[in-house]
């Protein structure tokens, strides 16, 4: 029985496993950083790898943790990102003193990503939502000698105290009316009875502080500016897509019964997620503010296609956070480069740009385009099938203003490009060599944010994994 | 047996259409800076070359072999593959719809492409980004084949967008110049603000459709018994049908890429590109893009009265507004334009008062024949532009005058170019202007006055423009030869002009029609004879006023007054949209936006750097007050969530 539970936690197994080769690692003699980041990009491809085989469905613990083929493909969305991430950080950390930790400090946070996404239970859910993001509040404290990287880390942790207290005040709610917190038996039990439609608010509200969705939204833009570009990059991408995967779950089957509860608030918090991401967007100087409130407008869309629930909703969204790793990451690796290189952080240093560095333009650019939903990047795929998914019979409304606030990002996005390429610039950034590491995330990146969207059998592959479930 | 063998051989020959130009630029732009500057223009030419020669042989065995079964033009796929099977029920296809309009589009599409890559040889040639140019011709050419072979709605769609990213690389191209750079942006935002109607409208229409595919979709949102048809046509929204909606929503899209009144502000000064891309664009391409797409969805336009009222007006009023203004401009590129504008108007409304089948679909031939000449001869003139605007280094008409003796071909055509578009016999653009004003004449008489009206108005302005170009004033430069440019710019001229004087025999009416069957007309050589009479005084109005530089023409704008004033000024559209931005969206939405931004969260950024610096203390700093805030908004969100969806909105 023993194999059993190492077969269904095999994702869990490896990145413990990864955890403590880095312990040992330490512990042993002086290391340089190369040999440190080699081995952590070679583990991080070959759990990448292995996330992709023996996948099979199960339950262990009393329905604490659950698996399927999708779930497993959730977490390796999730690997993929990690991988990306640890690639594009080379140049950043290649003269940082404390690399074992921050790598501990990040797989500890997936590995509690990943409880999150296989729990069956509320708890084991809380569980591993705390477990993910205590470690990342360290992790963005991780420019010690930066006063902003200190005070991002600190808001973090409070705003972050703060949102699982009222989660975990839900979730007590929850269980005081029905008696249980298994999710297969949650459904049954749950009715429009005023205190468990309390309990819902608190418990959505938990979710959306974590994929920051206006109001709960505040921290977002000084942590991403104030924690390194990897954390920011983390932050953005790999905690944002777990947490959406466990609300699509919880949502569509804890929550079930009060469907129409939630069509209706989604609807609210999500137009006021694209509208406010999108206006402050607008407005930012600083690159990875911009990019914070561009994702924050991003969130707002995957909203728009999980308001309605269904096996497109949920393909969905899995297929846009796919897409999103690809094209988000890009344009943060490119930023963590020019960061790192020069350590110039706003929108006017990239005037010129590409006269001095016509690769990593490109780079931004496709990104940028992806992000703005502009064909043939996957982007454009994403958002049309996020709109297909949330449009129906009366909520033309709704589908209007998503579709008008893309032309609005479209303008902002093309204001960085039109910098990039256009502006003329007297002293532009230096020309900035690329490193393997990076140049090998940013293929991959720009592969997948030009090809997702065209080669149809990701999408197939998605939504043959949601019906078999 | 005998249909699948010719299915598949169209799949043969179509597969290389769109397969040529994407292969062209992605060497082009791959590979072409280092390896094949010199080569590139070459390359493309070749290819495009070869793609014209498919599309013509292949829209010929259509029309002219197997298109016709039992005397009806069928709707053939050529090829299908089921891209991505978004659900159960719906499926998004790609493939290539065989029809008389496609057919007739690829080959337009096609030969003006290689025109003005032929022409581009010499134009471009010295140009320092000589291969991004051809390979972003490629890349339109690619789109553009792409939009009108598309048998699927959301293909079109992709496509429609891509068209849109190579405009706004193409009105760019000169990066350098701000003008150029502010035009592509703009050019990109408002046609992508209508785009976002085109795609509320797709949604629309497949939610209750239920397919994406063209064919399907016509079929079942056509057939009155059909359940989709009683569900799009039941349902409504603000009083209005929902077919009602998801088709002007669509059209929305067309007007917008199509430089629609009011949608049109992008159009004049998408001009800043270089010439010959405005020739295939923004003339005879990408614009009618609007045209085409109403017209693929004609039958199910043709059902919704409204929606078809829609698309005439808009139309009409473009064609006179635009011919209004053309009459005032002085730049020659944006009277080109705005004529463009003003003759696709014509295009429009002629769908628009068209009806399906028969005799009813009169308009809808005239306005797709017209689509046909106009691409004609419109390239023509913006080609003849292009030669004198290189050879004289403006854009403005007042450095012209008396260049027809520097330019021999170059005049000859612009003049057989000028008499096409003016609908004087036995030109193009007469046979195909005489079926809008027939098909017009017959089913709204104030829309036919308004048509009558803007043909004498479009004679008057390229009058005007031929005049104040190759007449007025001697020329001041002299013995300059080579004036009409290289040998490749003036083949694309002659071959053109023929085309405009000859395009009008292609017998289109047999051949597109709304419902497939061939159409007989018959000329009415007393009906032609007004506008004819009408057309002839405005040009000899024209030579009276520009032929010689003398005060006519100021008296003429003195007399008009604050009309001519209104239209010089475009009649302040773009002030208006200036108006409606910059005070109201700004004041209304953006400075409460950015008070906020500045009050809460700059505020924030700057209130922490000051209370850190004088409290010393970081830890006290942020204990002074604002994550606290952030709480508070936090605890407010799950308050008003609570108080909306527990005691309001049950």
């Amino acid at each position: 029985m023993w194999t059993d539970f190492l077969i269904l936690m095999k994702q869990e197994m490896a990145v413990i496993a990864m955890i403590f080769i880095l312990l040992f690692m330490k512990l042993g003699r002086d290391r340089s950083n190369e040999s440190f980041m080699n081995t952590m990009n070679v583990l991080l491809l070959l759990n990448l790898i292995l996330g992709f085989v023996f996948n099979h469905e199960g339950i262990l613990f009393n329905e604490m943790f659950r698996t399927s083929r999708l779930i497993a493909f959730e977490k390796n969305i999730l690997n993929l990102a990690m991988l990306i991430i640890s690639l594009q950080s080379y140049s950043w950390l290649k003269t940082n003193k404390h690399v074992p930790e921050f790598y501990i400090l990040m797989l500890s946070s997936l590995l509690g990503m990943f409880f999150m996404i296989s729990s069956g239970n509320l708890l084991m859910f809380y569980l591993g939502l705390e477990m993910s993001t205590i470690p990342l509040a360290a992790a963005a404290n991780f420019d010690l000698t930066k006063r902003r990287s200190s005070e991002g880390a600190m808001k973090l942790i409070f705003s972050s105290a703060f949102s699982s207290a009222c989660l975990l005040f839900g979730i007590s709610m929850l269980y005081g009316t029905t008696g249980t917190l298994v999710f297969s038996e949650l459904p049954h039990l749950i009715n429009n009875n005023p205190l468990q439609l309390f309990a819902f608010i608190l418990i959505i509200a938990g979710f959306a502080f974590k994929i920051s969705v206006v109001p709960f939204h505040l921290w977002t833009a000084d942590v991403y500016e104030g924690a390194p570009v990897a954390v920011t990059s983390f932050l953005s991408v790999v905690s944002k897509g777990a947490v959406l995967f466990a609300f699509v779950s919880v949502l569509y089957t804890v929550f079930s019964p009060l469907a129409k509860v939630w069509y209706n608030m989604l609807f609210i918090l999500s137009l006021l997620t694209i509208i406010t991401g999108n206006l402050f967007a607008i407005r930012q100087e600083n690159f990875k503010r911009f990019l914070a409130f561009s994702s924050i407008a991003q969130v707002g869309f995957i909203l728009v296609g999980i308001s309605r629930s269904s096996d497109i909703s949920t393909t969905s969204v899995i297929y846009f956070v796919l897409i999103y790793v690809f094209s988000n990451l890009a344009a943060f690796g490119v930023v963590s480069l020019v960061t790192a290189v020069t350590g110039k952080e706003n929108i006017s240093d990239y005037k010129g740009f590409y006269k001095t560095n016509p690769g990593l333009s490109w780079v931004l650019t496709i990104a940028l385009f992806s992000l703005a939903g502009v064909p043939p990047t996957a982007g454009f795929f994403g958002k049309f099938f996020l709109l297909i998914a949330g449009a129906g019979k009366g909520n033309y409304v709704l589908i209007s203003i998503a579709a008008v606030n893309i032309v609005i990002s479209l303008y902002y996005y093309l204001r960085v490009v039109k910098a990039i390429f256009m502006d003329a610039n007297p002293t532009p950034l230096p020309s900035i060599r690329t490193p393997l590491m990076p140049k090998l995330a940013f293929i991959v990146c720009v592969a997948g944010a030009v090809t997702i969207g065209v080669v149809s059998p990701v999408y197939d592959y998605i939504y043959s994994l949601i019906v078999l479930r | 047996m005998k249909e699948r063998v010719r299915l598949m051989n169209y799949q043969q020959y179509l597969l290389p259409v769109l397969l040529l130009p994407l292969a062209c630029f992605l060497l082009l732009g791959l590979f072409g800076k280092k390896h094949l500057k010199n080569a590139s223009g070459v390359i493309g030419t070749a290819s495009m070359f070869a793609v014209t020669i498919i599309s013509v042989l292949v829209a010929g065995r259509y029309f002219f072999a197997d298109g016709k079964v039992d005397g009806v033009y069928q709707h053939l796929i050529a090829y299908k593959y089921n891209w991505l099977a978004f659900s159960p029920t719906l499926s998004i296809d790609m493939g290539a719809i065989v029809d008389p309009i496609s057919m007739m589009m690829i080959v337009v599409v096609s030969f003006i492409s290689l025109m003005v890559h032929i022409f581009s040889l010499g134009y471009m040639k010295g140009e320092e980004r000589f291969t991004t140019y051809y390979a972003y011709l490629s890349l339109f050419t690619f789109s553009m084949l792409g939009l009108v072979l598309s048998s699927n709605i959301f293909q079109m769609y992709i496509f429609w967008e891509l068209v849109g990213v190579s405009s706004f690389l193409l009105i760019g191209f000169y990066y350098n110049k701000p003008s150029a750079v502010v035009a592509s942006k703009k050019a990109f935002m408002v046609t992508r603000f209508a785009d976002f109607g085109f795609l509320i409208g797709i949604l629309v229409l497949s939610f209750y459709g239920g397919t994406l595919d063209f064919n399907a979709l016509i079929q079942r949102l056509t057939a009155p018994q059909s359940g989709e048809f009683v569900s799009i046509t039941t349902a409504s929204f603000l009083g209005i049908s929902m077919l009602t909606w998801g088709l002007c929503l669509v059209f929305v899209g067309g007007a917008g890429k199509s430089a629609m009144f009011p949608l049109h502000i992008w159009l004049p000064d998408a001009m800043e590109g270089p010439t010959p891309v405005s020739a295939l664009i923004h003339a005879a391409t990408m614009v009618v893009a609007g045209v085409y797409l109403v017209a693929r969805l004609f039958p199910v336009f043709a059902i919704d009265v409204p929606a078809l009222q829609i698309v005439t007006w808009v139309g009409a009023i473009s064609a006179l507004v635009a011919a209004i203004i053309a009459c005032t401009q002085t730049d020659i590129k944006r009277v080109l334009a705005y004529s463009t504008m003003s003759q696709i108007g014509y295009m429009m409304f002629a769908l628009g008062i068209s009806r399906y089948g028969g005799e009813n679909g009169l308009g809808y031939t005239a306005s797709l024949f017209h689509l046909f000449t106009h691409a004609f001869f419109k390239s023509l003139l913006f080609l003849g532009a292009g030669v004198i605007i290189h050879f004289v280094h403006s854009n403005d008409l007042k450095d012209m005058g008396g260049l027809r003796k520097l330019m021999p071909v170059t005049h000859i055509a612009f003049l057989v170019a000028c008499l096409a578009i003016a609908g004087v016999p036995p030109f193009a653009g007469f046979f195909s202007k005489e079926e809008i004003l027939t098909a017009s004449f017959h089913s709204n008489k104030i829309i036919y006055a308004i048509a009558l009206f803007t043909a004498v108005l479009t004679a008057f302005y390229m009058f005007r423009l031929y005049f104040s170009i190759f007449w007025r004033k001697e020329a001041t430069v002299h013995g300059t030869h080579n004036a009409d440019g290289t040998a490749s710019m003036k083949i694309p001229l002659i071959v053109l002009m023929i085309c405009s004087v000859g395009a009008g025999l292609v017998p289109i009416t047999k051949m597109v029609t709304s419902d497939g069957v061939p159409l007989e007309t018959h000329m009415d050589v007393l009906f032609s004879l007004v506008p004819i009479v009408l057309v002839l005084f405005a040009i000899f109005f024209a030579a009276r006023m520009y032929k010689k530089e003398n005060g006519s023409a100021g008296k003429m704008a003195v007399a008009f007054g604050s009309f001519y004033k209104a239209a010089t000024k475009k009649f302040y559209v773009d002030e208006i949209y200036l108006f409606i931005t910059r005070k109201v969206i700004f004041n209304l939405i953006g400075r409460p936006a950015a008070w906020i931004d500045r009050n809460i969260i700059d505020a924030f950024v700057n209130g922490v750097a000051a209370t850190t610096a004088r409290i010393s203390g970081l830890i006290k700093g942020l204990q002074s007050g604002k994550v606290q805030t952030y709480a508070l908004y936090f605890f407010s969100g799950i308050a008003g969530l609570a108080v909306l969806f527990i005691y309001l909105w049950k």
